[in-house]
Order: structure tokens, then C-alpha cells, then sequence
């Protein structure tokens, strides 16, 4: 197996996360996104474990994968608040912050 | 004291500075000061005087000074005696290779003049505390005497003759001041400009000479060099002809020579003692002075030796006669005595024209004296007799009776100018007149007897308008106080006895002796007295007296003749001519000061106007448009343009970067990712 | 080999496929299934290379709580069950060409940098070599993370109270 299709196939997933994030207006939907981006820096991670011959990299995924779970957690617990305030999860309806 | 003379002019200066500084809290207004510096200075004159006769005595064997009355006797090799004159000198200031020297120079010439201006001067100061009492400026009357008595001084011992041009000059401006003492009054202030301007004329002339004279003896001030040089011709004929005609014009400017001379009359606005002083005794007779130190440069420039007419001998001439026939028509006494200084001074420089040296530095000694003797007399007269006035046909007449002492003195001195033996005018005026015709200038011979006969006759009619006759004038005219008689007294034995240092038939020729230089001087003429032109002369003199004193006396038997002006048109057209002094006042000031002032002024007024208020304006309107042009354009415009721009152009892009704070998290992902996409790039292609 | 690389293949376009329905989905709980099918295929992919336990993790903290977690938030935001239009912001093309971009990117780089590496795997990964690594070498991470995941933890207990 080619180290590359691995590493493009996340690459893929990156990108489709990437619009995934901008482009989805509801607040679960783009924790999803992320969470794709997430699988590919996992992949990543793996297969140069897997290449490397070294068992650090699985350690890492294994991490990112803890990191992730408790992030969406939190993350979801902060849609929630903001579903509550705005009555939407339309995080376009979040701009507070405007300058 | 021959090698300390330099304190002599010294003294004087000092009691100007005292003067200026403590005169005015002095109880006699500072003339103590005066009085006693030239007191002092006299005395040291009189012994230079002394040593320098020892000197000479020494030199030709003689037995000291006290055979000075007895026969001279020469050197007995009998071969010519050299008596070198005492020179001095420092180095006052060097500029550019050349050094510029102060100095005395100590002879017989200088001596001379030593005593005769701190005589003159000592007792002009004596007279003035008397006749200048409660004046106005009394403390700084005393303070420029004593200022020109140092100058004259100084011009006097002078070694060289940068020296003598600036004591020349200092003589010029104290006469100024002097002859201005009553400013407040307008003619008095523009005789003071008269004298000064017309004095000044010659002393272009002066300058010239000097610096010719320099070049020709080898670039060199040096007196006794120049004079060796002049001996010598060195250098060419032509050059020393320069020198000697330039210095001419400066001795015409100071002398009062013709066509110079219309200062002098006019200076006697000035207090009288200050005419007996400068105008008669003493500045005026620093051209002659000039003329008898620099002698060669003017023997070798006009050819002297040669005989015949030279320029020096003619302009003395002329002086001689329209001195004289001017002085005829003169009411103001004073103006007759200035008419007759010019007309004696016309003798000295004939005298030095025609090769008689020591004749002519005679006459300057014994003119000294009864000149000033005459003019003092006039003040005399005017201070007690005729109520300041010096108007002879108005205010005086008969004072003979109220004023003897002043009468006598008067008297001697007239009759020394006159030439009447046995006084001292007779023998120097002699002199000249025979030297003149041993010398092969026959005509100047004539021209001084017919001046000799002239000046007997005006004094005569001014003695006669003075002093006899009826008293025309008002008040009461009594004798003058003894500080205005004695100096009176003291010149009147002088004008009596100095003719008797050269009286050749009694083989007296001390003054010759003395005085001639033998060193750097030129083989001038020395005459034998003669008897025959002696007795000319003084027949000459008294039958111009008798004629005078006819004219006034007997009226009846010239009755044809008085009135004459009045009846006939010849006699008023030649006495209106005389009276407006043959019409040299108005050349001069109307058409050569006119026509010079005339288009300067006008020209200078054009240019201010039109060039320096042009420029003024043009520069103003100038500077106007610059700071309109600054202040609309540059400082609205441009400037505050720029700093409106940067303001408006910052709101802006402030406008602009503000849409990028949209609030929403979701954009800041996407410009996060696309940054990072780019930079990545941009890493991935520059690597 | 072949095989695997057969079997990559097939989970790679399913996965790809699933993510694109992640994102382009207008049904939220279609999302979240699909989702469900990428973990999935991630995990299978672990497991092709070698590594087992990841996979195994993945599939018990992802697909078994991770969704979960999901589908609760769905339901609590009420999110429309069914169609859904109005479920993409206004910057989908940039938000596409920023992705493609990016992909691009990677892709090149990827290429250029490891063009013909290849995975050479000879037996599984053994857990207990992992267990070593999380143990001893990175201990301290792994007391961090669990520190980390009390606080996300409480933290998002406090957040979503409803006082």
C-alpha cells in the first residue's frame, strides 16, 4: 500500500471538513465538520505510524481521539446555550462580535 | 632735549585730554591747564632752540651760543660746514612690507617754527582768558587750542611726510572747530565748511605730491631721504616736475595762495585770537613750511635755479596783488588783515619760488609775529573800544587817545609789515625782493616792490579809519585788560628786534646760519645786501604812506578824485569787481559746486526713488504674493489636504476592514483555512 | 497486498462519498448518519494498518458516544427532522473553493513530498506496545488528557445547566 493514498485520502477529508465548517449553518452540523477534519489528522497520524514502524503516532490518535470526544462535548453543551439564547442553532444569528 | 623733542608736541596733547576731562570743574574753565602746557612747551622750544644753535656753533668752530650777537664766524678751514639735522624715528605700524615711521626731525627750520608757534600759541592763551571771558564754550575753546598746537607741533618736527600730512590734516580740522567756535550762528559755520572744503581741495593735491615724491625717492616718506633723492633728479626730471606741482596745489589749498585763497577772509568769523593764531602766525604758513622742508623736490621740479617764471614764483605773485587790492576796499578790520596775511603769505612762497630760501623762512618768522601782533591789536580794539565790532567806518575812528597801548603795539607791527628799517619786516621782506633780482627774476622783483607800496597804503587807510579821526562808534572805548596789553607788548618787541638776527650790513646773518640746511639742500642764491634796492623799497613804502595819508587828510585838494566810483562807470565797475572779490566766490560755489551738486543730487534722489524704493516694494509685493501663495495652496491646500486625506483615507480603510468583522465564526474559518492554504503555498513554492 | 489495497479502495470512496453526504446533506440526522459511516470507515482503515486497537477505540468512543452525543444535540436544538433547505450560509462557494483549494494544496505537497513511500506492514500492532508507549513514554500526556476530559466534562455540565 502506497503511504500516499492514505495521506490524500485524509487530505480529502480535510477539505471536505473545511468547507463542511464554513458552509453548514447549523451549529451541530458544523461540530460535524470538524469532526471529519479530525478523522483525517487521525489518519494521518496512523499511517505514519504505520510506516514509521513506530507506535507513537497510534498514542497520538488515540489522544486526538479522547481530545475529540470531550471537545464535542463541550462543543454541543455550547450550541445548546446558544439554541437557547438565540432560539436557533443558526450560527449565523451569532454575530455579537460584529465590528 | 634735540633727541627728546618729541615731548614737545606731547604737552600739549596731554592738557587737550586734562582739558576735556577736568576743565569744566576748574575755577578758570581749564585755561590754567592750557596756559601752563604751553608755558612748558615754550620753555622746552626755547631750549631745543638753544642746544641746536650749541650744535651748530659747535660744528662751524664758533665759541658758543653767546657770540651769537657778535660776528659769526665760519669754520676756520673755510671749507663748508655740514651740521646734520637731529633725526628720530620708531616704527609706528607695518603693513604689508612696508613700515610706516614717526619721528622728529630736529634743524634749524624746525627749531624755528618750535618757537614761534609756542610762543604764538602760549600768548594767544594768555590773551584769550581775557578776551574770551564768559563764553559760551570757554572750557572747549582751550581744549582745540591746545589740539592745534599739538598738530602743528607734530607737523613741524615731522621726519617724513606721512607724519607731516597727518598733522596737516589734524591743523585742518582744529582751524574747522576754531573758526566755528560760534557755530550757532549761520555764516559762522559756513566759513568753518569753507575753510575746511576749500583747504581740502588742496589737500588732494598734497596727496598726490606725497605719494609721487615717495616713489620718486625710492619708496621712501623720509624727508631728508626724499630731499637727497630730489638733489639727485633721481629718476627722471619729469617726475620730480609731478611732485613739486602737486604739493604746489596742497601749499595753494592751505597758504591761502590764489586761486585758494577765498577761505581765508571768510575764516575770520572765528574769534579773534584764533586768526592771530591759525590764520596769521601759524597754520597758514604750513604750505610755506612744506615748500621750505621739502626745498629740492620744488628747486629741481620747477627748476628754480634756472630763473625766469616758474609756477611757485608766479602763483605767489599773483597772491601778492589781489591780496593787496582787495585788502583797499575792506570796511571789517579784520578782513583787511586777512587780505594781507594772503598777500605777505604770496610773498613767502615767491620767496621760495624765486630761490630765497632763507628770505622767505625770514619773512615766516618775522610775519609771525607782527601779524599776530595786528590781529590781537584788532580784538584788542574791538573787546574795549568799539563794542565787538569790527566795522572800521562805523564803530571805531580817534582811539589813539583812549586806547595808547594798543595804539603803540599796532603801530610797530604796521611798520614792520610795511618794511620801515629798522623793523623786522623791512629786512625779510628785503631780502625776497633782492634775491629776486639776483636770481634773474626781475619780474618778481617788481611785482614784490609794487605789493611792498600796496600794503603800505592799505594799512595806512586802515590805521587811519582805526585809530585817528573822529570816534564814530558808542560806548565808551577805554584800554584793554593787561592779559590782552601784554601779549600785545611782548609781539611788538618781537616784531621790532627779530629782524635784527639777519641784518646783513651789520654782518649779522645768525638766522642764516641756524637755519639753512647745509645738509640735502640745494646751492640757492645768496645775495649781497643791497644798499640801492633797500633804499627803493623803503621810498616805495613811505611815499604809499604819504599818498594814504594825503588821501585822507587833505580832501579838498583831491576832491577831483573822491566820488570817483560814484560819477564814473569804469571806477564803479572796478570797485564793484574788487568788492566782490573779483567774483571767486561765485565761480566757485555757483558754477563748480553747482554744477557738481546739481546732478548728483538729482541723479542720487533718481536712484533712491526708483531703484532702492523700487526695490523695497518689489521685494514686499513679492513677499505678499509668496505668503498668500503659501498660506491658500501649501498650508489649505496641501498640507491640510493631506492630513484631511489621511484621516478620510483611514476611515475608509477602516470601513473596509470593518466588513471583515462580520461577528460570524464561521467566516473567520473559512479566511483562516484560506490563509493557511495560501501560506502553505507560498511555503511549498518558495522552498 | 492486493487485497488490502482492493479493500482500501472501496472504504476510501465510501468514506469519501459519506462526507460529502456530511456536509451537502439536507437532512440533519442524514448528516449524522453519514457522519456514522466515515467513523466507520476510518475505523476499518486502522485496521488495515495494523492498528488494531486504535480502530477499536475509534469505533467504541466515536461511533458509540460521539454520535450519541450528536444525535442528543439534534434533539435538543430541534432541529428540523426531514428536509431542511436552509441549512448552508452564504459563503458555500468560497467555503468550496477554500476546500478545493486546500485539498489541492495537500495534495501536491503530499505528492511531491512522499511520491513513492510505501506502508510495508509485517504483523499487527501489539496493544501491549501501545500500552508501554501511553505508560511510560507519554504518561504525562495521558494524565493531562485525563485531566482535560474532567474539566470538558464539568464544564459542559455547568454550560448547559438550566438555572
Amino acid at each position: 500500500m502506497d503511504l500516499n493514498q492514505f495521506l490524500i485520502l485524509a487530505a480529502f477529508l480535510f477539505g471536505t471538513g473545511v468547507y463542511g465548517v464554513v458552509a453548514r449553518r447549523n451549529g451541530v452540523l458544523m461540530l460535524m465538520s470538524v469532526e471529519l477534519m479530525l478523522q483525517a489528522v487521525n489518519i494521518n497520524l496512523v499511517a505514519f505510524s504505520a510506516f514509521l514502524h513506530d507506535v507513537s503516532g497510534q498514542v497520538f490518535a488515540l489522544f486526538v481521539i479522547t481530545v475529540a470526544a470531550a471537545e464535542v462535548g463541550v462543543g454541543l453543551a455550547i450550541i445548546l446555550l446558544i439554541y437557547r439564547n438565540l432560539g436557533s442553532p443558526d450560527l449565523d444569528r451569532v454575530e455579537q462580535l460584529k465590528g | 632735549m634735540l633727541d627728546l623733542a618729541w615731548i614737545i608736541p606731547v604737552i600739549p596733547a596731554a592738557s587737550f585730554v586734562l582739558i576735556l576731562l577736568f576743565g569744566k570743574r576748574m575755577p578758570r574753565g581749564g585755561s590754567e591747564i592750557g596756559v601752563a602746557a604751553l608755558a612748558a612747551a615754550f620753555a622746552l622750544s626755547c631750549l631745543t632752540a638753544y642746544q641746536w644753535i650749541q650744535r651748530v656753533e659747535d660744528a662751524t668752530g664758533a665759541h658758543g651760543a653767546l657770540s651769537a650777537f657778535g660776528r659769526g664766524l665760519r669754520a676756520s678751514t673755510g671749507e663748508e660746514v655740514v651740521v646734520h639735522p637731529v633725526v628720530h624715528g620708531f616704527t609706528w605700524f607695518q603693513s604689508g612690507g612696508m613700515k610706516f615711521q614717526a619721528g622728529i626731525q630736529i634743524d634749524g627750520l624746525s627749531v624755528l617754527l618750535l618757537f614761534v608757534v609756542t610762543l604764538v600759541s602760549l600768548l594767544v592763551h594768555v590773551y584769550s582768558t581775557a578776551y574770551l571771558a564768559g563764553d559760551r564754550r570757554y572750557t572747549h575753546y582751550f581744549a582745540a587750542l591746545s589740539l592745534f598746537t599739538t598738530s602743528m607741533l607734530t607737523l613741524v618736527v615731522s621726519h617724513n611726510t606721512l607724519q607731516l600730512l597727518v598733522g596737516w590734516e589734524l591743523v585742518g580740522l582744529c582751524s574747522f572747530m576754531l573758526i566755528g567756535h560760534w557755530w550757532e550762528e549761520q555764516p559762522n559755520s559756513d566759513a568753518a565748511l569753507k575753510a575746511f572744503f576749500t583747504t581740502r581741495t588742496g589737500d588732494v593735491g598734497l596727496m598726490i605730491g606725497i605719494i609721487v615724491a615717495f616713489f620718486a625717492a625710492g619708496q621712501t616718506f623720509d624727508i631728508v631721504a626724499t630731499n637727497q633723492a630730489a638733489l639727485e633728479v633721481a629718476g627722471g626730471h619729469t617726475i620730480w616736475l609731478v611732485a613739486a606741482s602737486c604739493l604746489l596745489i596742497g601749499i595753494i589749498g592751505k597758504s591761502g595762495q590764489f586761486p585758494l585763497h577765498t577761505w581765508l577772509p571768510d575764516a575770520m568769523a572765528g574769534p579773534t585770537p584764533v586768526s592771530a593764531l591759525i590764520h596769521a602766525a601759524t597754520m597758514v604758513v604750513a604750505g610755506v613750511y612744506l615748500g621750505a622742508r621739502v626745498y629740492p623736490v620744488f628747486w629741481e621740479g620747477f627748476s628754480i635755479s634756472a630763473g625766469g617764471v616758474n609756477a611757485m614764483a608766479l602763483i605767489g605773485g599773483i597772491t601778492i596783488i589781489i591780496g593787496a587790492l582787495l585788502a583797499f576796499v575792506q570796511d571789517d578790520i579784520k578782513k583787511v588783515l586777512a587780505y594781507s596775511t594772503i598777500s605777505q603769505l604770496g610773498y613767502m612762497v615767491m620767496g621760495l619760488g624765486v630761490g630765497a630760501w632763507t628770505a622767505a623762512v625770514f619773512h615766516l618768522f618775522t610775519h609771525a609775529f607782527f601779524k599776530a601782533l595786528l590781529f590781537l591789536g584788532a580784538g584788542s580794539v574791538s573787546h574795549s573800544g568799539s563794542h565787538h565790532s569790527f566795522d572800521m567806518k562805523r564803530d571805531m575812528g580817534g582811539l589813539r587817545r583812549y586806547m595808547p597801548t594798543t595804539f603803540w603795539t599796532f603801530m610797530v607791527a604796521t611798520a614792520a609789515l610795511c618794511g620801515i628799517f629798522p623793523f623786522a619786516g623791512f629786512w625779510s621782506k628785503d631780502e625776497i625782493l633782492v634775491t629776486a633780482g639776483q636770481g634773474g627774476f626781475t619780474f618778481f622783483l617788481w611785482v614784490g616792490l609794487i605789493g611792498a607800496a600796496l600794503t603800505a597804503a592799505y594799512m595806512t587807510r586802515c590805521v587811519y579809519l582805526t585809530f585817528f579821526g573822529e570816534f564814530r562808534g558808542h560806548g565808551e572805548p577805554h584800554e584793554s585788560p593787561r592779559a590782552i596789553t601784554v601779549p600785545l607788548v611782548v609781539l611788538a618787541v618781537f616784531s621790532a628786534l627779530a629782524g635784527l638776527l639777519n641784518a646783513a650790513p651789520f654782518g649779522i646773518e645768525k638766522f642764516k646760519e641756524w637755519v639753512e640746511p647745509t645738509f640735502a639742500f640745494p646751492h640757492v642764491v645768496h645775495p649781497d645786501f643791497s644798499y640801492a634796492w633797500a633804499s627803493v623799497s623803503v621810498v616805495a613804502a613811505l611815499a604809499a604812506i604819504a599818498a594814504a595819508v594825503f588821501w585822507f587828510v587833505r580832501e579838498e585838494q583831491l576832491g577831483m578824485l573822491r566820488g570817483l566810483t560814484g560819477r564814473n562807470r569804469t571806477a564803479r565797475a572796478a570797485y564793484t569787481f574788487l568788492e566782490n572779490k573779483y567774483y571767486l566766490d561765485h565761480l566757485y560755489t555757483g558754477v563748480v559746486v553747482g554744477s557738481i551738486k546739481g546732478p548728483i543730487a538729482r541723479a542720487a534722489y533718481w536712484v533712491n526713488q526708483n531703484v532702492i524704493d523700487g526695490v523695497l516694494n518689489g521685494t514686499a509685493y513679492l513677499a505678499r504674493r509668496a505668503a498668500r501663495f503659501t498660506y491658500d495652496v501649501l498650508d489649505q491646500g496641501v498640507v491640510d489636504g493631506a492630513v484631511n486625506g489621511i484621516a478620510a483615507q483611514t476611515g475608509e480603510a477602516g470601513g473596509l476592514l470593518r466588513s471583515v468583522q462580520s461577528g460570524r465564526i464561521q467566516r473567520y474559518a473559512l479566511l483562516l483555512f484560506a490563509a493557511v492554504g495560501v501560506l502553505s503555498l507560498g511555503l511549498y513554492v518558495f522552498n | 497486498m492486493i487485497a488490502q489495497n482492493v479493500a482500501f479502495w472501496i472504504i476510501a470512496l465510501a468514506m469519501a462519498g459519506a462526507a460529502i453526504g456530511v456536509v451537502r446533506s439536507t437532512n440533519v440526522v442524514h448528516a449524522a448518519l453519514y457522519l456514522v459511516v466515515v467513523l466507520a470507515g476510518t475505523a476499518a482503515q486502522y485496521i488495515l494498518l495494523a492498528a488494531e486497537f486504535v480502530a477499536w477505540v475509534q469505533v467504541l468512543v466515536y461511533i458509540g458516544a460521539v454520535v450519541i452525543l450528536f444525535l442528543f444535540g439534534i434533539m435538543l436544538t430541534r432541529a428540523p427532522m426531514g428536509h431542511d433547505t436552509d441549512l448552508d450560509t452564504d459563503s458555500r462557494w468560497p467555503a468550496a473553493v477554500v476546500g478545493l483549494f486546500l485539498f489541492g494544496v495537500l495534495t501536491a505537497l503530499l505528492v511531491d513530498a512522499f511520491g513513492d513511500k510505501e506502508i510495508v506492514l509485517h504483523e499487527p500492532t501489539r496493544t501491549a506496545a501501545v500500552a508501554d508507549s501511553i505508560f511510560r513514554t507519554y504518561v504525562l500526556p495521558f494524565e493531562v488528557v485525563s485531566m482535560l476530559l474532567l474539566a470538558a466534562l464539568v464544564g459542559a455540565v455547568v454550560i448547559a445547566r438550566r438555572d
